[in-house]
């Protein structure tokens, strides 16, 4: 390949050269011919997308000293990263053109979001792993103020700045503990030198408790979830669908390579941690998420909910539940990025379709698309065959192999609870009379991308298989 | 023993320059002092051989981050009555502190001068040795993604403020390079041709 030794890393070295070319070009691009940016960028995700394919090896290949990694777990996140951020792009493409915030920063600050998120994917130590996170998070605070004029952007881009810069601290603070005690920042050297009964002992477990409060905030875990739905409220619509997508991808990484790759071997210990941390995210999403009017809320509650059952899923420590926790982030994003999609589709200039209410009577405004966010709820729910009800499934089966009953119990009665509030949308697009009859201004390539995406959640749901095999794959080379 | 006299001298200049910062009554002149206790710290450093260290202080901090300091305190123009005023108010917390410190550094040399514990002093490094090598050899090689990471995060970090807090306000005054480096002697002058008026000498003597 081009980047001779460097060459299982040429994902992130292209995708850098790519920022650095949008980053020039976007200078001499004037206001009204914005649309060159956009292209600029999404042709950077497929260059960036074909270094994936072709040079990143799925086999477990070490490079810069044994601080990146490249695997199959990596790169399928990255491939995943990289079409729903894609995606993402699109949606927003009209949204930002309407309301006069077509500015190349968007796509430049997403694209630095994602060079993170690819970072933190093939991060082997943890200096790697902290240096990626900070990527991704200084480009999301700069995206949610994204919107100068708006006071509420404002104040929740600093609300999500001061408690992401704790989370990093609370992170950094473990980290530095556990260096400290293993005397490794890579992920392979502190497995090794955990095993050693004298190292693993309370201090270690001190650093664990820190870094796992770094993570669960990153991840929007109660209760370390207070700025999730602050954030997605007061964002912009498209920031709102990048936070909510991408970087989940990027918090299962994260939790995956610490907790597994590095401290597996404490497996028991965290469990207990992490348990506490999924019940209450699943309980607290849903039962909140009934109380929302403003629908980036609610779906900002229920991203919570979601995090419950990836993080139960980690809980397990089983091949299983690691891959039914793939399968769960992979296909929520999905879902995810529909969802908010649809939010954008229902905006036009000027105004934001962010209440439940402006969602009455879809139907009669636009059949169709009525129906593509009949998918996502659906989907959402865990109402079978949609695609959500696999991922469900999947959790809940690893959960019961490895003998935990009654979580099982609280996930079903948890997926109960918040059917309510999915169905609620369903009742408001079907069953009741519009307030507004505006003609939706989307241009056609973000409809059929829309409805493709909403047609995946259906196809994925009904053959899941493929998927299913890839993650359990990818789980069965890396683990 | 010329160590050791080096040592005393720059430490005594270092707690004298310290001491100036919190008694200084202009705010200009406390930050005058800190640079000079800045400096005196990077004397010490350069005298237990981390010269890496004590030159990244002078460069950093003295020659950045107080620089900075020095232009807020000037934008803000503190008044001086109200500097000084809080000091009685914050003497217990800084005794406080004061005596956590003192206790710290106690138990420090305590575990120091305890025989078996640590180890005499520094570990003597062999004839020439340089450490900002040493350093650069390791920065270069074994963590040289995370440093280039850490590059593109000074890059995010240019673009994200720029958007932030560049905008294009109507009636702004802005150069047009090109248009001053195109510009010619004709566009500037205009030479005016009048009759030659003979000027009125009546007056004068």
């Amino acid at each position: 390949m081009i980047f001779g030794q460097f060459s299982p890393a040429a994902p992130e070295i292209t995708l850098l050269i790519m920022i650095c070319i949008v980053l020039i070009a976007d200078l001499f691009v004037e206001d009204e011919k914005r649309a060159t940016t956009f292209w600029l960028a999404i042709a950077s995700l497929a260059v960036t997308a074909w270094a994936v394919l072709a040079s990143a090896p799925d086999a477990h290949t070490l490079l810069f000293d044994g601080s990146y990694v490249s695997d199959a777990l990596s790169q399928v996140l990255k491939l995943f990263a990289i079409g729903t951020v894609a995606i993402g792009f699109l949606y927003a493409r009209d949204y930002l053109r309407q309301n006069k915030l077509m500015k190349g920063e968007y796509y430049l600050l997403g694209l630095f979001g994602l060079l993170g998120i690819m970072i933190m994917t093939s991060a082997n130590s943890m200096l790697t792993m902290y240096l990626g996170l900070e990527t991704l998070s200084l480009s999301l605070y700069a995206l949610v103020a994204f919107d100068r004029n708006s006071a509420t952007s404002a104040e929740s881009a600093m609300k999500y700045f001061v408690l992401g810069a704790i989370a990093s601290g609370t992170l950094l603070y473990g980290i530095s503990w556990i260096y400290g005690i293993t005397g490794s920042l890579q992920f392979d050297g502190i497995a090794a030198a955990v095993r050693n009964d004298a190292i693993n002992s309370m201090p270690l477990w001190f650093g664990m408790a820190f870094m796992i409060v770094g993570i669960a905030f990153k991840f929007g875990a109660v209760p370390f979830h207070m700025w999730l739905p602050d954030v997605y409220q007061g964002a912009r619509t498209p920031v709102t669908l990048y936070i909510a997508s991408a970087p989940k991808l990027a918090a299962l990484a994260l939790i995956l390579r610490i907790l597994v790759d590095g401290l597996g071997e404490l497996h028991v210990v965290w469990q207990g941690m992490i348990m506490v941390l999924a019940v209450l995210s699943l309980v607290v999403g849903n039962v909140v998420a009934i109380a929302q009017t403003n629908i980036k809320r609610m779906l900002g509650y229920s991203a919570i909910a979601h995090v419950g059952f990836i993080l139960i899923a980690i809980f397990t420590g089983s091949q299983d539940g690691y891959a039914a926790a793939l399968f769960y982030t992979l296909t929520y994003v999905v879902m995810a990025a529909g969802a908010f999609g649809m939010v954008i589709l229902l905006s036009r200039k000027g105004f934001e379709a962010e209440n439940l209410a402006d969602f009455k009577g879809l139907n009669a405004r636009s059949p169709w698309f009525a129906l593509m966010m009949l998918f996502f709820m659906f989907g959402m729910a865990g109402v079978p065959p949609w695609v959500g009800f696999f991922a469900k499934l999947n959790v809940i089966s690893a959960v019961l192999n490895a003998g935990f009953p009654i979580l099982a119990l609280i996930m079903v009665l948890a997926s109960v609870i918040g059917a309510y509030y999915y169905l609620r949308v369903i009742w408001y697009m079907y069953f009741d009379a519009a307030e507004d009859r505006s003609v939706f201004q989307a241009d056609i390539d973000t409809r059929i991308v829309l409805s493709l995406n909403g047609v995946a959640v259906l196809v994925l749901g009904i053959i899941p298989g493929w998927l299913l095999t890839l993650c359990i794959n990818v789980i069965r080379t890396v683990y | 023993m010329f160590h050791t006299i080096l040592f005393y001298f720059f430490a005594i200049v270092l707690i004298g320059a310290a001491i100036g910062v919190i008694f200084a009554r202009n705010p200009v002149h406390a930050v005058m002092f800190l640079v000079l206790a800045f400096f005196q710290s990077a004397v010490l450093w350069l005298l237990i051989e981390a010269e890496f260290l004590a030159i990244v202080l002078v460069l950093v901090y003295v020659g950045a981050v107080m620089v900075l300091f020095l232009f807020v305190v000037m934008m803000l123009d503190i008044n001086v009555e109200e500097v000084s005023g809080g000091y009685t108010r914050y003497l217990p917390l800084g005794v406080l502190v004061a005596v956590l410190m003192v206790t710290e550094l106690a138990q420090i040399i305590w575990l120091r001068s305890t025989p078996g514990i640590s180890a005499a002093g520094f570990a003597s490094t062999p004839d020439g040795y340089s450490n900002t090598k040493a350093l650069g050899a390791v920065l270069y090689t074994e963590h040289v993604y995370a440093f280039e990471i850490a590059a593109v995060i000074l890059l995010l970090a240019i673009v994200a403020a720029i958007t932030l807090t560049m905008r294009k306000r109507p009636g702004l005054k802005q150069q047009d390079i090109a248009a001053q480096v195109a510009v010619r002697a004709a566009d500037r002058i205009r030479i005016v041709k009048m009759d030659a008026v003979k000027p009125d000498t009546g007056s004068e003597p």
